[in-house]
């Protein structure tokens, strides 16, 4: 027995060695655990910024936001996470179902946001919007032919239309809108006239349907609008080529308006620092971070007289779907669903 | 004696239980009643799930024999030029991720990219549309797998032609045999349990992604999993799904082993005797350079220079010391995760030699099974036991001490290794116990007659023959780690960031270019054991 000693002992080190490895400022005193599904690269300079004004440390972990829920809700009570960040309404809409947010927002900052953009029961907010909108080939389609999302599956698309897969949430979440204005029965006839005017068949994510209008392989693409914004900001030259050659058309104008979503807050239920959350949230919602999210990822400010970047002035004013987004959350089986039996792959 | 038997078969089956936890939180849901999802599946995307799969792994069965023989047979047996480069350099496209290649290509290859705009620029729109191949479709994702998953083949089989090979062939060429003949007769039925274990490496990783169908719209089981978690919501019915592709693994399993069953050779010799490699001239050299140069061409060299390419742009920005955290975050995690494999790993695949019992047998292979579970599952399978353990152990303490202990291990990095410990372990085992069944039974016995104890008999007889599978199992863990997405993405602590999630963060945002530097990073990385492992198989066999 005692030949076994020495393997075990290498294992039980290096089991030590990696808790040792494990940051302990875990249990520092004033800090908020943030939980995020928007990417490091778009909240931490914010979060940085936060510490040096405040004082408060935050503790982030980045990951999928299904299974940053999936985390809250088998860690039940002790879940470190003070703050869950997500980027649709559809999976906040998720996790106050699953019983893991609280409703902390308080009166002041729901003041700050339209009443469309948070929960109704305070267990959460939009932080910024953006919607999901028609680009089309500057040379080939003229603005005055499209006109709605409905239109769409006009015989006139046949073959002209790119879109990413059905599994991407930010198509769930525009059928999860059409079932809620339309109905079922008239959504899945239209996912089918859709589908039946794919130039091809879905792939890839938003940009690449952007490239592939702007090199001819189909002439409208459905896209969220600050991917378009960061192909025109960013530094790949094919990509600004691309994205010079295509244009914006904001869709239902003269009817519900254009779909949008949100990147929103909420607070968990488990959490031991609510002050702190609540004032990261507060920061968050003020003019100087709302504008930075403006420049930085093309979104749209949540607040009033925030500044828009250069690229959203371009785009010009445009009228937003009402719609409570709690909706896009309750809807959203059903619209995968009709994607499924439209054969929207 | 006999005691003692029974311990070793205890602590096999203890080590099994506790690597399988995952699969059991998998099978717990086969009680739980299926519901409209499922209905609605298999009305719908099912069939196609199933098929897409079986095409796959038919496909990749097929790309990384052909690569991976080929060029392991050609390396071991003949002397031409270039094949001292070749010979580590077939290696390199194991330090690629198979999603990373998969953006690569389709940069390279779409409608957009500068492949088809050039053509575009010489002849019509509409001819090239007619035969131009789509990268991002079934048969893009079967290239992009066997590019990156033949070296399991190449190497397995390299090391088992190295060491039986010559032999055999100096056999069969006295009686007659042309090369041919004597490959096809001889060194590729020796092979064949080292070639099947990297063939079964290459299809469960096939079976595992789930980044390169989803980008190139391929649904798979992966993508059905993912989407009827993330679409529904529906944890139930992804399980299912899970235990279906979970058969799927079973069935290659019991192909492995069935393959096995047929044939086990063991090398009678004491040590490989030094090879004489034949030279090859002329043509024949020209065409063993380009069926070399062609694996390592797609899948390493044009990959890595668009990623080198993607890099410069970005480097100014990208290369700050936050990197370089991210870089030592990698590494170390890799090799503390790669070593505690490698133990467990040769612990299982000993006992299993000794025991010869069946139930020590199969409760190996049941041990592996992990590494075809998608890195998603995996990560959610092991948070939801280790979560309730914590929770458990917090409330006992609150009861009887007034202590809360909080989340002891879920939310630590001991909850990453141990995930990567389920899902790796298949690899370390493969190596080790090819390698192992290269060693005659008839040595163990020969030591034991001499009063050896068997903790002695592996640390002195096994251990030093062993040596080159050992470094082989180590390093392939620790690539693999190095890779792995899903898992750490999930399962990693507060602010513990590593190149593979950066890699995808940047991805996933569709910044391909930011990518394109932790990507390479990885790469350069896992080419350290790549190197490795080449100087000292060079050095046994030059």
């Amino acid at each position: 027995m005692m030949k076994w000693n020495k393997p075990f002992t290498y294992l039980a080190s290096s089991i030590i060695g990696i808790s040792l490895s494990v940051p302990v400022n875990l249990y520092a005193a004033d800090e908020v655990n943030v939980y995020s599904a928007r990417k490091e690269q778009l909240i931490k300079p914010l979060l940085d910024e936060f510490t040096r004004e405040s004082g408060i440390e935050v503790n982030l972990i980045t990951s999928k936001a299904d299974a940053l829920l999936k985390r809250l809700q088998t860690e039940g009570k002790n879940t470190p996470a003070d703050i869950l960040i997500t980027t649709d309404a559809g999976r906040l809409h998720r996790a106050k179902e699953s019983g893991v947010l609280q409703s902390a927002i308080t009166q002041a900052l729901k003041n700050k946001v339209p009443v469309n953009l948070q929960d109704k029961d305070g267990y959460w907010l939009g932080l910024t919007t953006r919607s999901r909108v028609i680009v089309y080939a500057k040379d080939r389609v003229k603005p005055s032919e499209l006109s709605t999302y409905e239109d769409l599956v006009d015989p006139k698309w046949k073959k002209r239309i790119c879109i990413r897969s059905s599994n991407n949430i930010y198509n769930q979440s525009l059928v999860s809108s059409m079932i809620a204005h339309q109905g079922k029965e008239k959504t899945e006839q239209w996912a089918k006239g859709l589908v039946s005017n794919f130039a091809r068949k879905p792939k890839g994510g938003d940009r690449d349907q952007i490239k592939a209008v702007a090199a001819g392989q189909c002439d409208i693409a459905i896209v969220n609008t600050y991917y378009l914004g960061q192909m025109i900001n960013g530094k790949d030259q094919k990509q600004k080529d691309a994205a010079s050659k295509v244009a914006v058309f904001w869709p239902n104008q003269n009817d519900r308006g254009a779909h949008i979503n949100v990147s929103g807050i909420a607070i968990t239920k488990a959490s031991k620092n609510k002050d702190n959350a609540l004032k990261l949230i507060d920061f968050l919602l003020s003019k100087d971070a709302q504008v930075w999210y403006a420049k930085v990822n093309n979104e749209y400010p949540v607040i009033k007289n925030a500044e828009l970047s250069d690229t959203l002035k371009s785009w010009g004013d445009f009228k937003s779907d009402a719609l409570n987004l709690t909706k896009l959350g309750e809807l959203n089986a059903e619209a995968v669903r009709i994607m499924d039996r439209a054969g929207w792959r | 004696m006999k005691n003692s038997l029974n311990r070793w078969l205890l602590l096999s089956l203890v080590i099994t239980l506790l690597m399988t936890t995952p699969i059991w939180v998998l099978f717990s849901f086969i009680f739980e009643p299926t519901n409209e999802n499922w209905l609605h599946l298999s009305e719908t995307l099912l069939p196609e799930y199933i098929v897409n799969s079986l095409w796959l792994m038919f496909g990749v069965a097929i790309g990384t024999l052909l690569f991976g023989v080929s060029s392991a047979w050609l390396v071991s047996q003949y002397q031409f030029f270039g094949r001292s480069f070749f010979q580590w350099a077939l290696l390199l496209p194991l330090a690629l991720p198979a999603y990373i290649i998969a953006y690569t290509y389709t940069g390279l290859l779409e409608f957009e990219g500068p492949v088809q705009t050039y053509l575009r620029s010489i002849f019509s729109v509409a001819s090239i549309n007619t035969w131009f191949p789509e990268i991002r479709s079934l048969g893009g994702a079967v290239l992009m797998f066997s590019l990156v998953l033949y070296p399991y083949v190449y190497l397995l089989a390299r090391s088992s032609f190295a060491n039986n090979g010559s032999q055999a062939m100096e056999v069969s060429r006295t009686l007659g045999a042309g090369p041919f003949k004597g490959f096809f007769l001889v060194a590729l039925p020796m092979a064949r349990p080292a070639i099947i274990a990297g063939l079964t490496l290459a299809l469960m990783e096939t079976l595992a992604d789930f980044g390169t169908v989803q980008y190139f719209g391929v649904p798979t089981f992966t993508t059905g999993i993912y989407r009827t978690w993330t679409g529904f919501g529906d944890t139930t019915t992804s399980a299912h799904l899970s235990l279906i592709l979970l058969a799927f693994v079973a069935t290659v399993m019991l192909l492995e082993l069935w393959s096995r069953r047929q044939a086990r050779y063991f090398n009678s010799n004491k040590k490989p005797q030094d090879q004489t490699l034949t030279p090859l001239k002329g043509r024949q050299n020209l065409v063993a350079f380009l069926v070399c140069l062609l694996p390592v061409l797609l899948g390493f060299l044009i990959p890595a220079a668009q990623l080198l390419y993607w890099s410069i742009a970005t480097a100014e920005e990208g290369l700050n010391s936050e990197f370089y955290t991210l870089v030592w975050n990698s590494f170390s995690l890799a090799f503390i995760s790669a070593i505690i494999v490698l133990f467990i790993a040769l612990t299982l695949a000993y006992l299993k030699r000794i025991n010869q019992h069946p139930l020590a047998n199969i409760s190996t292979r049941i041990a592996t099974l992990g590494y075809a579970i998608p890195g998603t599952v995996m990560a959610i399978a092991v948070m939801i036991p280790l979560t309730w353990l914590d929770n458990s152990i917090d409330e006992w303490m609150q009861s009887n001490f007034g202590i809360s202990t909080g989340l002891l291990l879920s939310g630590t990095l001991i909850a990453l290794v141990f995930a990567y410990t389920l899902r790796f372990l298949s690899v370390s085992l493969q190596t080790i116990d090819s390698g192992l069944e290269q060693i005659k039974p008839t040595m163990d016995d020969s030591a034991r007659t001499l009063g050896a104890s068997r903790f002695k008999i592996l640390k002195e007889v096994h251990i030093p023959l062993l040596k080159s599978s050992i470094i082989t199992a180590f390093l392939l863990v620790f690539v693999e780690v190095l890779k792995e997405l899903p898992t750490t993405l999930i399962l990693r602590p507060f602010n513990f960031n590593t190149l593979s999630v950066r890699a995808y963060e940047m991805a996933a945002d569709e910044r391909l270019a930011d990518s394109g530097l932790p990507a390479l990073l990885i790469v350069l990385t896992g080419l350290i054991p790549v190197i490795i492992l080449s100087k000292m198989i060079g050095k046994k066999h030059a």
